[in-house]
């Protein structure tokens, strides 16, 4: 009788057992690569708003501080968007025909709100409070990157856990004086490998990595 | 059968990988509100309600009309509500530059980057009128605006308010201030400039 198989299929399946295991490992590697690109975190992407507001624009050419719009980030769990009211402090005197800015005179007129995209969305599983990281030295920019450098808003970092963790397991290689958190410019007076772990002594930075820490 | 084998692992792990990254957004979007999220279910869009009228919201029940007004009987008070020490004036320092200095400029003379680029001018804090003027009317601006200077009520606390009045003290000090005022040892290093 003669013989079934071919020769050749003693190559066939060995590749296609090993090769099974890189496909499917191909895969996972594939899936995760695509939960960290830009294509689901959205880092660097920009976003659409309603209004073009720019924050180069307002903190780096009018030296605007963070927190004459984001009020309530120094002591609450919320960093606070501006009410369309503190936009017309000043644009109810300054670029009033602009077409630009009608939906905000429209917003401030008929009372309704300005529906901002937002750009930093955490999942709701995770807590997070702006008060505690700012008391305990994580500057702005830190996590929001060049905020000030950026014509429309996006997202410096992912938010995926991973970051997060990355900071809470080693704050002393992020964490500056809470003096300077505010400073869009900072730069360490000294090695960041000295001033981190005396500002972690100093400051009681806890780092907590346990789940209940944002996971409550 | 080996090749069929892998090949029947292969199909659920793609899938459920798959799933991984494509169900996640009921856990992460929860039916909870988010501050100043949008709402489909109240009338007005919002999450965040308007206060029912006649609340007290916690921390801000006005017992004393000198602290939360700065006027008493009608007339602007001449007093702090609170003993000013130098950690007041540096929080005062620091909210006047976050929340003045753009139309007011850090030495209080009124030519901050926003007036420079097309808002009215505001009056010097320098001039004999805003020397004069009693610390009240000062907290009464800032809360109620004036001119085409909105009220700053939502954006400064009470006490923050005091503390930047006490810090334009120091700056109206500062500007009309002699070689006389300065301490011994200041005097002698400005005199070496």
């Amino acid at each position: 009788m003669a013989q079934v198989f071919h020769p050749s299929t003693n190559t066939l399946s060995k590749v296609s057992i090993f090769g099974g295991v890189f496909f499917v490992l191909g895969a996972l590697w594939l899936v995760d690569e695509l939960n960290r690109s830009p294509y689901v975190t959205q880092a660097g992407v920009v976003r659409a708003q309603p209004v073009a507001f720019g924050h180069k624009h307002h903190v780096a050419g009018l030296g605007i501080d963070c927190r004459y719009c984001h009020t309530s980030v120094e002591e609450a769990a919320f960093a606070g968007i501006p009410s369309t009211k503190t936009c017309m402090t000043c644009h109810s005197q300054i670029w009033t025909e602009a077409p630009m800015l009608e939906p905000v005179r429209e917003a401030f007129r008929s009372d309704a709100s300005i529906a901002w995209t937002r750009v930093h969305d955490l999942p709701d599983f995770a807590y997070f409070d702006h008060s505690i990281h700012l008391a305990k030295g994580v500057g702005c920019s830190t996590c929001h990157g060049p905020v000030d450098q950026m014509p429309l808003a996006w997202r410096e970092h992912s938010l995926n856990m991973e970051w997060c963790i990355e900071c809470h397991r080693e704050p002393e290689r992020f964490v500056r004086p809470p003096s300077e958190v505010f400073n869009m410019d900072y730069e360490p007076a000294q090695p960041q490998s000295e001033l981190g772990p005396a500002l972690v002594r100093e400051l009681h930075i806890k780092g907590r990595t346990n789940c209940s820490a944002c996971h409550r | 059968m080996s090749r069929e084998r892998s090949l029947r692992w292969c199909g659920p792990l793609l899938l459920s990988a798959l799933c991984a990254t494509g169900c996640r957004q009921d856990m992460h979007d929860q039916p909870k509100g988010e501050p100043m999220e949008a709402s489909a279910f109240f009338a007005d869009g919002r999450v965040a309600r308007p206060l029912v009228e006649g609340v007290v919201a916690r921390g801000e029940l006005d017992l004393d009309p000198h602290l939360s007004t700065g006027k008493v009987g009608g007339k602007h008070v001449e007093t702090f509500p609170f003993a000013i020490d130098a950690a007041a004036l540096e929080r005062g320092r620091e909210r006047y530059g976050i929340f003045c200095a753009p139309c007011h400029d850090a030495a209080g003379l009124g030519e901050g980057m926003i007036v420079q680029r097309g808002m009215k001018r505001p009056p010097s804090l320098h001039i004999e009128r805003l020397r004069a003027a009693p610390v009240g009317y000062y907290f009464d601006v800032i809360s109620n605006g004036f001119g085409a200077m909105y009220d700053y009520a939502d954006r400064i606390r009470v006490e923050d308010r005091w503390k930047i009045i006490a810090y334009v003290r120091a700056l109206q000090l500062s500007q009309n201030a002699t070689l006389g005022d300065a301490p011994a040892d200041e005097r002698a290093r400005l005199e070496a400039q």
